[in-house]
């Protein structure tokens, strides 16, 4: 048996390979489940209906998926300039810091303004703090791996700083946790009395833009051209750096929307665990997703639904919610393997 | 032993064959890259496969070797006592304990390993592997010793000029006692010195018995070292003959399926100088000199040819006039500009055409389609954008036109460019740069790698871009091209160019003794 690349894989087969990839990665992960001792079968109806069972089931998973498809965007944005941002994590935080410091009432800002002040501080801190360590790059030749990896931490113990700090909400009875946003930054929810508010509708509208951008613009041209050959883009006079940066200012910007998002839109104060990691879950979905901003959606409501889903199979069935990163992990996998499958056949020898 | 140690006279022990593929046929997809191939070789032989790109040579030694398939078809080899067996299909060990040997155009060797760990890799036991190696040096000392492959044991693959690369590469075949010996384009990467030393080595390994198969496209060569040459074209043999019964235009004919007229180079008036290099001094990134006192000019309506064995100062050169390198000292003028600041943009804006020697990784970008790569450096024309949006449907249509017009043969403007063979794609290359109208044109090694009618492609656009009024300067380790189509040539020697001499004066002859001494 060999693999052969396969000149033009068939469209059926390109579509069918990830629904394939999911069920392959809930077969396997049966496996751990009945060593949980859930029974299996009951296990999948309970994330099934977790996640997709009921309007509230519903909004959950569009709710959580909203900042992963901004993560999602921004990781597959830079990845595809061959950037690799490992730091949406801390890019989300430093957004949401901002946001908060905005929409807490501390620049003074109020009515109208404040709600789109809010999201475009919370980009511009992204932005910003990608913008280090791509400069870093560019200049110094310093490994953005290492660099943003490393900020996250920096981010994370800053913002400790600030919520036992400056930024404590003085009400808040000595918790490390800032004051809530004003009513009037808050992002408004799109259906009454559920966790669904207008970050959604920003996030898809951002992969729209996004996708526009990345196949539509010279900006996004330059970014694929650098990132896939980045001696061929330098010769036909691309300015590489320039290139990077500016990949950097968009890449930071989407996960800095996601914490602005999250704080505005669905806690409304800002605490040190507002991410459960959706930085780095963003690497999967854009690799899931194939870096296509349009695939960030769909991916994104994937691991969503998949993490919402089996929270709530840990809770009615008294098992470990780790199971649902090991689903997820379980599906990236298979996913890669189906790629291999589409993009090669197998030869009998 | 690898080499028979002796043997009489090559015609006596040529009566059986050493290896017969018959009716070996490889499908790729739609392609059929090998039709009904059946072949001979006789022991002590050196058959030439001669094909263009594309014509299924390489495919036929990866079928025999074992890394391909072949839908149908048989391989015997003969063992030791000289019956033919079958060979196991699709098994390289099969093939390596048959005694089939293969030096790859682009090399298998560590780096970082040692000449004689290269060699000795793979067939080490696993115990006492410290006397194995005392025992490994002196066999290879013999087959060195034997064959004039010399090269330092001990030195460490990256510290070997290619040429002594490729010897390893050949030690590594004869150390595993191949009878049967395939070198697929071995020249490709030699200069005309090494070429020859190659050559040399070989004919005196196909006199100890060794049978050889050399894959080439290169007229030149098949006919200097073959005795027997064997035609593909389109992934069928076309025609077989003695070499001594072979003329170098049949050749080419049965090759290329039609005539190839011979490149003519007419007589021009060159004009005004559009590149004039004055005292120039470079220097590569690391700080190792480059050029020193570079004095050039080309003019219109002309083209001036680089001649020099690699690494001399063609890099530097060449990343000069790309806008990759700055001068450190002297003067640079195109077109009547001050170039010595120029950025790659700046050559792009001011229409200059630069070919550049490694087209995939300077010249496009595989991954994308032939549209994108069409636009990669005029990205900012009008033609190509409005307001910072691609103009999609005109740049294909714009592909499509230069794909018809350059000969460019793909499935469409939207097929990657990491799909096209390397004619087309320098094609693609040609089709961008020259339909700029440029003033100016950087040629750096333009048919490295082609085949005949590709060649002969370039060499018609860049005469006729000559005839349009451009300055050209041809960079080329081929001497027969710059005889061909240069109007004067200069040698680059450690950095330092000698003076443009017309053509006319020059000979083969001349130029290779220019390249290796001091011009």
């Amino acid at each position: 048996m060999r693999l052969e690349p396969r000149a033009h894989p068939p469209l059926a087969l390109t579509l069918a390979a990830p629904v394939a990839a999911a069920a392959l990665a809930l077969l396997i992960c049966a496996l751990p489940l009945a060593w949980a001792g859930a029974p299996v079968l009951a296990a999948y109806g309970r994330i099934l209906q977790g996640a997709l069972g009921s309007v509230f089931a519903l909004t959950e998973t569009l709710a959580r998926a909203t900042p992963l498809i901004l993560t999602g965007l921004a990781a597959a944005v830079a990845f595809r300039a061959k950037l690799w941002n490992i730091g949406a994590e801390g890019q989300l935080y430093a957004g949401a810091l901002a946001a908060v410091a905005v929409g807490s009432g501390a620049l003074g800002l109020s009515g109208l303004l404040l709600m789109p002040a809010v999201v475009l501080v919370g980009a511009l801190a992204g932005a910003l703090l990608l913008l280090v360590p791509a400069l870093l790059k560019v200049r110094l030749g310093v490994d953005e791996v290492v660099t943003t990896l490393l900020l996250n931490f920096v981010v994370l113990l800053f913002v400790q700083m600030m919520l036992e700090g400056p930024l404590q909400d003085p009400m808040g009875m000595g918790w490390p946790q800032s004051p809530p946003v004003l009513p009037e930054a808050e992002l408004p929810e799109l259906l009454p009395r559920t966790r669904l508010h207008l970050g959604l509708v920003i996030a898809l509208v951002l992969a729209g833009l996004a996708w526009l951008y990345t196949t539509r613009t010279v900006f996004g041209f330059e970014a694929r051209a650098v990132g896939a050959n980045v001696e061929a883009a330098r010769y036909a006079g691309m300015p590489v750096a320039r290139v990077l940066l500016r990949t950097a200012l968009i890449s930071g910007a989407l996960a800095g929307i996601a914490g602005a998002s999250e704080v505005a839109g669905l806690k409304g104060y800002l605490t040190q665990d507002l991410s459960p990691g959706f930085g780095y879950a963003g690497i999967v979905v854009a690799m899931l997703a194939q870096l296509n901003p349009l695939g960030c959606i769909a991916s994104a409501l994937f691991v969503a639904g998949v993490f919402v889903g089996a929270d709530s199979m840990s809770r009615a069935l008294g098992v470990s919610s780790y199971l649902a990163n090991l689903i997820v992990a379980t599906a990236l996998l298979t996913m890669l393997l189906a790629t291999l499958v589409t993009r090669y056949r197998l030869r009998r020898s | 032993m690898g080499v028979p140690v002796e043997r009489s006279a090559p015609e006596e022990s040529m009566s059986g064959p050493v290896l017969r593929l018959a009716g070996i046929t490889r499908r790729f997809g739609d392609v059929l890259a090998n039709d009904g191939i059946s072949l001979e070789l006789a022991v002590g032989e050196i058959l030439a496969l001669l094909g263009e790109n594309g014509a299924g040579k390489t495919t036929l030694m990866n079928v025999l070797f074992g890394h391909y398939l072949a839908d149908s078809g048989t391989i015997e080899v003969a063992g030791s006592d000289g019956a033919l067996r079958p060979l196991r299909p699709g098994a390289p060990r099969a093939a390596l304990d048959a005694g089939i040997g293969m030096v790859h155009q682009h090399f298998a060797l560590a780096d970082n390993l040692s000449a004689l760990d290269n060699v000795v890799l793979g067939t080490e036991p696993l115990l006492r592997p410290l006397r194995h190696r005392v025992a490994a040096r002196e066999r290879i000392k013999a087959l060195m010793a034997r064959s004039g492959l010399t090269v330092d044991l001990d030195a460490p693959i990256r510290a070997l000029s290619v040429g002594e690369r490729q010897r390893v590469e050949i030690l590594k075949a004869l150390y595993r006692d191949a009878r049967i010996l395939i070198l697929d384009e071995p020249t490709a990467v030699l200069t005309p010195q090494e070429t020859d030393e190659l050559f040399v080595i070989l004919q005196g390994l196909a006199a100890r018995g060794l049978a050889i198969v050399f894959i080439s496209h290169k007229l030149g060569e098949v006919l200097a070292l073959s005795r027997r040459i064997v035609v593909l074209r389109a992934g069928k043999v076309v025609a077989g003959l003695l070499t001594g019964e072979a003329g170098r235009e049949q050749l080419a004919e049965l090759m290329v399926g039609r005539p190839v007229p011979p490149t003519v180079r007419e007589p021009l008036d060159p004009g005004r100088p559009v590149l004039e290099l004055e005292d120039v001094d470079v220097d590569h990134a690391d700080g190792r000199p480059s050029l020193r006192e570079v004095t050039l000019a080309v003019r219109e309506r002309e083209i001036v040819g680089i001649a020099g064995v690699a690494g001399n100062g063609q890099a530097g050169l060449a990343d000069l006039l790309s806008g990759l390198l700055r001068v450190s000292r002297g003067t640079v003028r195109l077109c009547g500009e001050d170039a010595r600041t120029w950025q790659p943009a700046t050559f792009a804006a001011r229409r200059i055409a630069r070919i550049p020697e490694d087209r995939e990784r300077h010249g496009v970008i595989a991954e994308m389609s032939i549209w994108e790569n069409l636009a990669l450096a005029d990205r900012q024309r009008p033609e190509v954008q409005r307001l910072g949006w691609l103009r999609r449907g005109a740049m294909r249509a714009r592909a499509g036109h230069i794909m018809a017009t350059y000969d460019v043969r793909a499935q469409g403007p939207d097929a990657k460019v990491g799909l096209l063979s390397g004619g087309n794609m320098q094609k693609l290359i040609l089709g961008r740069e020259l339909e700029r109208d440029p003033p100016f044109i950087l040629a750096d090694q333009p048919t490295r790698g082609l085949d005949v009618g590709a060649v002969a492609d370039v060499h018609r656009r860049l005469l006729a871009a000559r005839a349009q009024g451009a300055g050209i300067l041809l960079i080329s380790e081929d001497l027969d091209e710059l005889l061909a189509i240069a109007d004067r040539i200069a040698v680059l020697h450690r950095g330092r160019l000698s003076a443009a001499l017309p053509t006319e004066q020059l000979s083969v002859r001349a130029l290779g003794l220019m390249m290796a001494h001091a011009a």
